[in-house]
């Protein structure tokens, strides 16, 4: 598993994949905290998260469509599936590697706050009143922090499946972009009311199940700076289920 | 080492595998030969764990390779169809990654550089795979099954796409193995397995014609003599004195001339040298003899040869006939094919012969 985990770490960085990631997503994250806090003239990051939440869409699936797809396209998945390493050693060697990248390029963005803290030092110096809180909250922002690590990871769990159902990485990429997408937005037709303020979807049964679904539903209650372990619970059993699914796929892959 | 029983692999309602049963002693070099689509990657694929069968038992060295998958894996080196390799990274990062896929225990350095020493692809370990000729790019294909001295290394048309030089090497590099390993490779050439491998197994169409020491293949292959002979003389008394000619069971006239003599295929009864005779013959009578060449048995031949072999007790004498004249047909039919090729050659030498003469003018 460690092997197959460096090989493509390595992998990331010999192809400009993995710098082609972690160059939008810094520039992407760079410009969304500069535009949803500095230039709006607030501390509060709830925004800035969110919309880095959005563009996972186009984003998780620049990490994983090359995972499995480009392995069966150019056989060299035989190499992996007749080593002395077993499927589900194979499965977690890729994802915790594409992982890895996702929760680096998720640090290294933390740097965006740092002017915020700047001019929160310097204002809380200039101004009179000495007992408000002047600046970002960091609760909070851990607190998101934490909680697009878990989406990422449950997202990435979803693009290593799709990746491990195709055979071609542009496929493999439109495929995730698609499920990703309604996973995200699944939500809005939840929060869709009509004149007298009644939900428009009227069975609450299928309100219930887009609420499953929709992997944002979790996220609003970590932008309070809670730590909620039903939602870590729901991330964590997203990225189990979908890892179990592709082990599977390559186990049935054996037997057809 | 190496036991198969009874193994079956369906693909839906397509049987590619049919109840195969042999064993590989240790130290033994098998060639799996059979045309394409016999079955030999598929019976490769599930005795290295990549594919399961449907039913039936495959065991390395004591291990059933779906009871205890890693284990068995352990003592196996592999070499796909296609190489599995990564074109991005460079030879030397690629034999590195497949030591650690691999849990290789020996030292490092030592065992990779006597490994690119072997396979000879010391000069190109900086190189990106990407860069690499075909023939570079299956050594280290071979390399990376190398790793690790696995006790059994199988190789899958080892020597598929490269020039002949290369095979050989690649042929003499195996043989090397053999001394150390035991060794399984498939090929659908005949000469391969006749000169790399201590016993052939024959497969075709999913079941086990022939498990046979090379020896004794290449018996059955020198019982059945053919040979195109050019004899100079008038072509009808040629051939009447080839048909009445004690040992020769067929003769018949080939398509091909060259000047006055003309080219006749002929087939000797079994164990009969018919060389020596034929040529006093024609000495009497004054037609000399141009040309004589012992055609090879193609692949298909020998699947008759020894089909017929081993069911010779089976059938009547009349449908044993009726076989052996199809068998002829086929081979007729196809020298025919290689006459026609060969005049086509001649000719558009004979061309560029007269060009080449005009532009010295």
């Amino acid at each position: 598993m460690l092997a197959i985990y460096r090989k493509e770490m390595r992998s990331y960085f010999i192809n400009p994949i993995g710098y082609v990631y972690l160059g939008i997503y810094l520039v992407f994250s760079a410009l969304l905290c500069c535009y949803m806090t500095l230039m709006a003239g607030t501390y509060d990051t709830t925004n800035y998260f969110f919309y880095l939440a959005l563009s996972f869409i186009v984003l998780i699936p620049l990490l994983t469509m090359r995972l499995f797809a480009e392995e069966r396209k150019l056989r060299t998945e035989q190499m992996l599936l007749t080593a002395p390493v077993s499927i589900t050693g194979m499965v977690l060697g890729k994802y915790f590697a594409a992982l890895t990248l996702f929760v680096s390029g998720a640090l290294i963005s933390t740097v965006n706050f740092i002017p915020l803290y700047v001019i929160a030092n310097a204002e809380s110096q200039a101004s009179s009143v000495t007992l408000a809180h002047i600046g970002p909250v960091t609760g909070q922002i851990i607190g998101c922090f934490i909680a697009i690590v878990l989406l990422g990871a449950a997202l990435i769990a979803v693009g290593t499946l799709i990746s491990a159902l195709t055979e071609n990485q542009l496929s493999a990429a439109v495929i995730t972009i698609g499920v990703i997408a309604a996973m995200v937005l699944l939500n809005v037709f939840n929060q869709l009311t009509d004149a007298n303020g009644q939900p428009l979807i009227g069975s609450y049964v299928i309100r219930f199940i887009i609420d499953w679904v929709s992997v944002l539903s979790r996220y609003m209650i970590f932008s309070n700076g809670l730590l909620d372990w039903a939602a870590l619970l729901y991330y964590v059993s997203i990225a189990f289920i979908f890892l179990f699914l592709t082990v599977r796929v390559y186990e049935k892959r054996r037997w057809g | 080492m190496i036991k198969i029983e009874h193994l079956i692999k369906n693909y839906g309602t397509n049987c590619a595998v049919d109840d195969i049963s042999f064993e590989v002693e240790e130290g033994e070099i098998v060639g799996f030969l059979g045309p394409n689509g016999a079955g030999k990657s598929t019976t490769m694929n599930i005795l290295t764990g990549y594919l399961s069968s449907t039913s039936g038992k495959a065991c390395i060295a004591g291990i059933d390779i779906l009871k205890d998958p890693i284990g068995a894996k352990k003592l196996i080196g592999y070499l796909p169809e296609q190489p599995p390799l990564y074109l991005d990274m460079t030879v030397d990062e690629y034999l590195n990654f497949a030591y650690e896929l691999k849990g290789c225990k020996l030292e490092r350095r030592e065992h990779l550089a006597k490994i690119c020493e072997t396979v000879k692809i010391t000069e190109v370990r900086r190189k990106t795979i990407r860069t690499l000729s075909k023939g570079y790019r299956q050594r280290v294909g071979i390399a990376q099954a190398l790793i690790g001295n696995p006790r059994v290394i199988i190789f899958d048309e080892p020597t598929v796409g490269l020039d002949p030089k290369q095979i050989i090497e690649i042929r003499n590099l195996i043989r090397g193995l053999g001394k150390h390993h035991t060794v399984i490779l498939s090929t659908h050439i005949l000469q391969e397995v006749q000169a790399v491998c201590d016993r052939i197994v024959i497969i075709n169409k999913g079941k086990i014609v022939a498990n046979e020491k090379t020896e004794n293949i290449s018996n059955v292959m020198a019982n059945n003599r053919r040979f195109n002979v050019k004899i100079a003389g008038p072509q009808k008394d040629v051939l009447a004195m080839l048909r009445d000619l004690n040992g020769i069971s067929y003769a018949e006239v080939l398509a091909e001339r060259d000047g006055d003599a003309f080219t006749y295929m002929i087939e000797t009864e079994f164990g009969v040298d018919i060389r020596k005779r034929l040529f006093y013959q024609l000495a009497e009578r004054n037609w000399p003899l141009v040309g004589m060449e012992a055609l090879g048995m193609s692949l298909e031949d020998i699947f008759i040869s020894v089909v017929d072999s081993s069911e010779s007790d089976k059938g009547t004498k009349r449908e044993r006939e009726a076989r052996s004249r199809r068998n002829r047909a086929v081979s007729t039919e196809r020298t025919i094919g290689e006459a026609l090729y060969e005049d086509a050659r001649k000719k558009r030498s004979e061309a560029a012969a007269t060009l080449d003469e005009d532009d010295d003018e």
